[in-house]
């Protein structure tokens, strides 16, 4: 269902993706790991539109979206949510999610309906009046999740939607991601907390220093040694094979 | 819902229209006629900079151009003046969309966009001011010739309903687009343009509808300006006066608030003709009272009058649930 | 067309000019640089500082290069105090709210001086404007010459003021990176405040620096200020070698299109440079920030 070939970025001297490339298929639920700095907030960008990549291309079910704008691809059924949260401050919970709604329903009643509707999908029914500058860190990653699943997506691209969350919370918000899942949504997420990665994810890839390091089911991945090394230093993992022995 | 919120601007314009059988006076109703055309323009500021975010210092270009089309198109042209002032809308938004296509495309926010839109408004009147054909310094005279079929009247109180009636439709215009999807959008870009787009949101499109309508609504008052006092020259239509005034009634009376825009042009036309009353009539007490009103809106009332009176009613309202 | 001569004078006299519009232009971009506003009130306080010129001049004859010590004392307390119980505490820390006072300050003190003075255009008493220096085959005004070196100085000074002392390091980081300059313990609001003094002490010292060949009424602050925005824009907001180059090639450029295209359609030449300017490269000529 989506395609990313060969996708690079570069920022002057640097460069922040390097020759990517991953698929998702209809119904899964994908991570994207890798250490800090690796480029996956990057990538995100890319596939969602906001930045273009230097080269390599984004398919979106069969249909070339390279040089579609971000708009144009969430109307297409691509949404995103940000690392760091951007809620508008100045809207109410309801109004901040309507927008999201507008998308598909012109209609300003159709349009709050389905914003209530997101809102109590993610928990948020009893802030609806509320500005959304009052939620608590954990209110605005919901409202964040609400507004992008407001829009209908397809795919819906998660940027550590989890982090600075305390456990009990992240506990509450992995079913929630699931039955989004089950609703029909394709996820691709970028997490950090393995925990999640590990209970949700049927597959994922690493990126390190812009590149793909390692793809396929978690287990696997994070026993890889690339991997290991990717977030520990270079020979990690044969000193940790060593401690094992050693242990042993 | 819908109704109630409609209810005060109703009022308003229903209070507003009596007037002309409460006074006959003319020095009223000319007060009241420029209170009208500086509300109107404010109303056209407000759309771009209250419910956009777009703080424009120069929407002096739109009203200008709305006044100098509807004059030259009558005086170069013989065109009717009904017709004149309905391409002047049209005129004032096309310049509206121009400069927002250069300054969106370009990126431009914040302090940029307020000083770009100063600069073409500036260029206008330096151009306007030298050129022969839009009569150089000593401006435009219409033609006097009192006849309903010109956009004249005998009558002051006729020419104040019709201002009114802009004044309404504008109103009605605001209320129609806070409560549709279009408000929501241009509300969504003010706060958050990136997160906008994300949600399918076209920013660029969105702001440039904006400008757009926005300036066609300030140059109506141009329009009506044209019309009503029958002359313009460069520093009238063009002048800094203007784009002062519009966003300073729009702020004053409520920012991004549907009445505000009108109330804010009765407040301070009416404070200002009050320090006129005390302190005699010295050029400048007026703005520099409005200047500091400004000053102190912002530092006390960001929300203006307007917003200010709501948050009374809120906690009044909260007060006697306890 | 015209005669080199005619040219080359009219590009050394842009020079002249453009120092002094630099000077202007330093206290806009420093402000801008470092408090991330445009000072709107920048032109109306330019404004106040030629009236107490003048005033001075008028009233117990100072000579305007005496004036600037003490001037440049007020202008700095002046500012000082605008900044730190006006300007600051009604913004609430918005961007687009400062804007909004300064151009709230603007429009009270400008209509201010109205009020007292008129709209009467004055000038100072005396031949200073008429006294000439011979300079190759070129007669140049011996106040604007004087005023090019003021203004040159100052722009060293103020550079020296930057780089060296406690203070301006402390501009500079606050300019840079605000959280991290109140992490180290910088009194934030106080450095706004000096930075806000500094950009009045330097309209002091153009006022005095002009005086001596221009006039003054309640509005010759805005074409200055239209002129120092551009100058801003141009050299990349919030550089100091932008300001004074950018001064300097506006004031060429002032000169030369009032010489080729006379004086109503002159000052077109510098709205159409700053709305190009904006347009194509907000970061300016000399691009000091990104």
């Amino acid at each position: 269902m989506l395609d990313v070939a060969d996708v690079s970025r570069r920022f002057g001297g640097l460069l922040a993706v390097d020759g990517a490339s991953l698929t998702v298929a209809e119904g899964e639920i994908v991570g994207l790991i890798g250490p800090n700095g690796a480029g996956k907030t990057t990538l995100f960008a890319i596939i969602s539109g906001f930045i273009a990549p230097s080269k390599g291309s984004i398919r979106f079910e069969g249909r070339d979206v390279t040089r579609e704008p971000a708009h144009l691809r969430a109307r297409q059924g691509i949404a995103r949510t940000f690392q760091v949260v951007q809620p508008f401050a100045g809207l109410t919970v309801r109004d901040n999610i309507a927008v999201g709604a507008y998308l598909r329903h012109p209609r300003r009643q159709d349009a709050i309906n389905h914003a209530e509707a997101a809102a109590r999908r993610l928990g948020l029914e009893t802030m609806l009046d509320r500005p959304a500058s009052d939620l608590t860190v954990a209110g605005r990653k919901r409202l964040e999740l609400a507004r992008a699943l407001a829009t209908e997506p397809k795919v819906l691209l998660l940027d550590e939607v989890l982090a600075g969350l305390n456990p009990s919370e992240i506990r509450d918000i992995i079913p929630v991601i699931r039955v989004i899942r089950d609703g029909g949504v394709t996820v691709l997420m970028i997490e950090h907390v393995m925990q999640a990665v590990m209970s949700l994810c049927e597959r994922v890839y690493v990126l390190a220093h812009g590149r793909v390091i390692a793809a396929g089911v978690p287990r696997d991945v994070c026993a890889d040694p690339l991997v290991i090394e990717a977030y520990l230093g270079h020979g990690a993992a044969g000193r940790i094979r060593a401690g094992e022995v050693a242990g042993a | 819902m819908t109704g109630r919120d409609l209810l005060p601007p109703a009022l308003l314009i229903g209070l507003l229209a009596l007037v002309p059988w409460a006074t006959s006076s003319n020095t009223m109703l000319n007060f009241l006629v420029t209170v009208l055309i500086v509300a109107l323009a404010a109303q056209g500021w407000n759309l771009l900079g209250g419910f956009g975010g777009q703080f424009s210092f120069g929407h002096a270009a739109f009203f200008g151009t709305g006044a100098y089309a509807t004059a030259l198109l009558q005086i170069r042209g013989g065109v009717n003046a009904w017709i004149a002032c309905l391409i002047g809308i049209a005129a004032g938004g096309v310049v509206g969309w121009v400069i927002g296509v250069l300054a969106f495309r370009a990126r431009l926010r914040g302090s940029y966009f307020a000083l770009v839109t100063l600069a073409f408004a500036e260029v206008l009147r330096i151009l306007t001011n030298a050129a022969d054909f839009t009569g150089g310094a000593a401006g435009l005279l219409l033609r006097l010739d009192v006849r309903p079929m010109n956009f004249q009247f005998a009558s002051r109180a006729v020419f104040y309903w019709i201002a009114l009636v802009c004044v309404a439709v504008v109103l009605l215009l605001t209320v129609m687009i806070e409560r549709g999807r279009f408000g929501a959008q241009l509300a969504a870009v003010r706060e958050n343009e990136e997160a906008a787009r994300a949600l399918g949101v076209d920013a660029l499109a969105v702001k440039l509808r904006a400008i757009t309508l926005s300036a066609a609504i300030t140059a109506a008052a141009g329009c009506l300006y044209t019309q009503y006092f029958l002359y313009l020259d460069a520093n009238i239509a063009y002048g800094s006066w203007i784009s002062i005034e519009a966003l300073l009634a729009a702020i004053v009376g409520g920012i991004g608030t549907v009445a505000g825009p009108v109330i804010g042009a009765l407040t301070l036309h009416g404070l200002g003709e009050l320090t006129k009353g005390f302190a005699g009539d010295i050029t400048g007490v007026d703005l520099v009272l409005f200047g500091l009103l400004l000053v102190a809106a912002i530092g006390f009332a960001p929300l203006g009058i307007v917003g200010s009176l709501r948050r009374l009613r809120v906690v009044r309202l909260s007060g006697g649930a306890r | 067309m015209y005669s080199p001569e005619i040219v080359l004078e009219a590009v050394v006299n842009g020079l002249l000019t453009g120092a002094v519009y630099a000077l202007v232009a330093l206290g806009l971009t420093l402000v801008y640089g470092v408090l991330h506003i445009i000072n709107f009130a920048h032109g109306a306080l330019l404004t106040c500082a030629m009236f107490a010129v003048w005033g001075l001049a008028t009233a117990f004859g100072i000579d305007p290069y005496l004036a600037i010590p003490p001037l440049v004392l007020v202008f700095f307390g002046m500012g000082y105090a605008l900044q730190r119980f006006v300007i600051g505490p009604a913004s609430h820390g918005d961007d687009n709210n400062m804007l909004l006072v300064t151009l709230g300050l603007s429009i009270a003190i400008e209509n201010g001086l109205l009020a007292v003075f008129h709209s009467d255009t004055r000038g100072l008493e005396g031949d200073a404007a008429f006294q000439v220096v011979q300079l190759g085959p070129m007669l140049i005004s011996r106040a604007k010459l004087i005023g090019f070196a003021g203004a040159l100085l100052v722009a060293a000074l103020l550079w020296l003021l930057l780089t060296t002392t406690d203070t301006g390091k402390a501009i500079r980081a606050v300019a840079r990176e605000k959280l991290g300059a109140r992490l180290v313990g910088i009194d934030v609001r106080h450095i706004y405040a000096v930075t806000f003094g500094l950009g009045c002490a330097c309209l002091a010292v153009a006022a005095c620096l002009l005086m001596p060949t221009y006039y003054v009424n309640p509005r010759v602050g805005n074409a200055f200020v239209l002129v120092a925005f551009t100058i801003v824009v141009l050299g990349g907001m919030g550089s100091v070698p932008g300001a004074l180059l950018g001064g300097l090639f506006i004031g060429v450029v002032e000169s030369m299109s009032g010489l080729f295209l006379g004086d109503s359609l002159g000052q077109l030449g510098i709205f159409v440079i700053f709305i190009l300017v904006l347009l194509l490269r907000p970061t300016g000529m000399f691009g000091a920030k990104a």
